[in-house]
């Protein structure tokens, strides 16, 4: 990440000391994209003269004395699965060719309540259905730390546009781990709320299940500005943060660390005795029917995923990109029988994560076991074993799709080619305030002491 | 319907519908199936408990 990229709490500090403006940060991003986009083809659509057109407006607002809070004047891109009205939603599939949006999302409304400046929709993995972002019709979005890898997905676009300073957060979802799993790959902060706060009306849906609505942002600070936006509360700046030496956090080695790329799991490993060394409390602990998380997700994402498209495979379905294609087909496979057991498994799964919970304020783990992948890799190589990327990079996060608990990615640390690591905060159900109180408390410790500014 | 004839379906099925390259993915699909089958928290009709798994621990 550039140095010279803004969080949205200094970009406020500097707007209200007259520094600067909604206009001045908007055309910054608006020239990074410009710039940048053609090799990282993070943007689907670019908001260039509406964007200019709103953060003057805005800059007006303000010169007048209406301050409509932390993200009056912020440039945010959104996730090109969510309606903003007047622009397609393609949601990266020819499928949608023709679509225009009727009207904002619930949540895109929220944020455009709350000031937010849409610079544009950012590419993704086709109907949000893959961790890489190269099954797009559009193209694969390219990260920024180096083009040849994917930014991770569904949400890439979103990871690139932020790491490369072309918004200083970004909207994105989250239905097996596309919030946290771009923002890992890219060096930046993922929040998944609890499963159900953030509206998914006027979002195209994956599985209505396990789909969640998030921010990417720069910190743990600016993901709670933007997450309390997209919920429509009224303007309020981040909690504040829980003590370091309350903190109780409980580290789930089986299963989560099973399956590590080695510097991951240095880096993951660093990061622990950091925050164990700055005064929280640390417990290792187990969690029983691990081995239950992927056939339950399997189950349920491809029957609701298959439900929704089963119309469009019959009727256009050389419009989808062969893979995303013959996954979708492959939730018409699914038997009722086994659907409904996978209910019951994630009913399991869920007690299993609150027990985890009940003496901790937090899970740590990491959030994505390797770094970005190459462009066009199937398979990684992790030990001895050769694994199927997609299974490798939704290991860690779907857990907690399944489950609904809040889970923050956040950066801690590189490997030795600079690609970046993430550790993973997972919050009591419900309590997506109270991970945050957490997050930001151990998100210093967690960086390494280095903390966007 | 057990999973070995569901699967030798749906293989055949696919393969009818021009999408012989859904194999693998029917094959995972079948494993995470007998997964859950095979689960501790299945309950069954007769009040005996499913088969052992240690899959599941």
């Amino acid at each position: 990440m550039s140095p010279d990229i803004m969080t949205i709490e200094t970009f406020g500090r500097r707007l209200r000391a007259r520094e600067t403006t909604c206009e001045q940060a908007t055309e910054e991003c608006l020239r990074r994209i410009e710039a940048d986009n053609p090799r990282l083809n993070a943007f689907i659509l670019v908001m260039a003269d509406e964007a200019r057109r709103q953060a003057r407006e805005l800059d007006r607002e303000l010169a007048s004395g209406h301050d409509r809070g932390p993200l009056h004047g912020v440039p945010i891109s959104i996730k090109d699965l969510l309606d903003v009205r007047g622009v397609p939603t393609t949601a990266a599939s020819r499928v949608r060719d023709g679509h225009v949006a009727a009207r904002d999302a619930p949540a895109i409304a929220h944020l455009r309540q709350a000031g937010a400046v849409f610079v544009g929709k950012t590419n993704l993995h086709e109907f949000a259905f893959g961790t890489t972002n190269e099954d797009s019709a559009f193209g694969p979005a390219r990260n920024p730390h180096d083009p040849e890898r994917s930014p991770g997905g569904s949400s890439g676009g979103s990871g690139a546009s932020l790491a490369a300073g072309m918004a200083l957060a970004s909207i994105g979802t989250d239905t097996g781990g596309s919030v946290r799993i771009p923002a890992a790959a890219c060096g930046v902060v993922g929040l998944k709320p609890s499963f159900g706060e953030v509206s998914t009306d006027g979002v195209v849906p994956l599985s209505q299940t396990f789909d969640h609505v998030g921010p990417l942002a720069l910190s743990v600070g600016d993901a709670s500005l933007v997450y309390h936006a997209l919920l429509g509360d009224a303007p309020t700046l981040p909690p504040v943060p829980m003590p370091l030496h309350g903190v109780r956090i409980a580290v789930p080695r089986a299963y989560f660390c099973d399956v590590l790329d080695d510097e991951v799991r240095a880096r993951f490993d660093e990061a622990l005795d950091r925050v164990r060394t700055a005064g929280v409390h640390v417990d290792e602990i187990n969690i029983r029917h691990t081995a239950l998380i992927a056939p339950v997700y399997l189950q349920i994402v491809l029957a609701d995923a298959a439900a929704y498209h089963a119309p469009t495979l019959e009727s256009m379905p050389e419009q989808y990109t062969p893979g995303v294609r013959s996954r979708l087909e492959l939730g018409r496979y699914v038997l009722a029988e086994d659907y409904v057991r996978a209910l019951a498994g994630r009913e399991v799964l869920r007690r299993e994560i609150d027990a985890a919970l009940a003496q901790h304020d937090a899970l740590m783990l990491p959030a994505l076991p390797i770094p970005a992948p190459l462009i066009g890799a199937t398979t990684v190589q992790i030990g001895r074993s050769s694994e199927p990327i997609r299974n490798v990079m939704l290991r860690l996060t779907q857990p907690f799709n399944i489950t609904g608990h809040p889970a923050i990615s956040i950066p801690a640390g590189t490997t030795a080619s600079g690609l970046p690591c993430a550790v993973q905060l997972v919050g009591c159900g419900g309590q997506t305030d109270g991970l945050i109180k957490v997050a930001l408390a151990c998100e210093p410790a967690l960086r390494g002491s280095r903390t966007a500014s | 319907m057990t999973i070995d004839s569901w699967l030798k379906t749906a293989i055949a099925d696919a393969e009818r519908r021009g999408l012989p390259e859904m194999k693998a993915g029917l094959e995972a699909l079948a494993r995470a199936a007998q997964a859950l089958r095979n689960a501790d928290f299945n309950l069954r009709a007769n009040g005996e408990p499913p088969p052992a798994d240690d899959r599941t621990s």
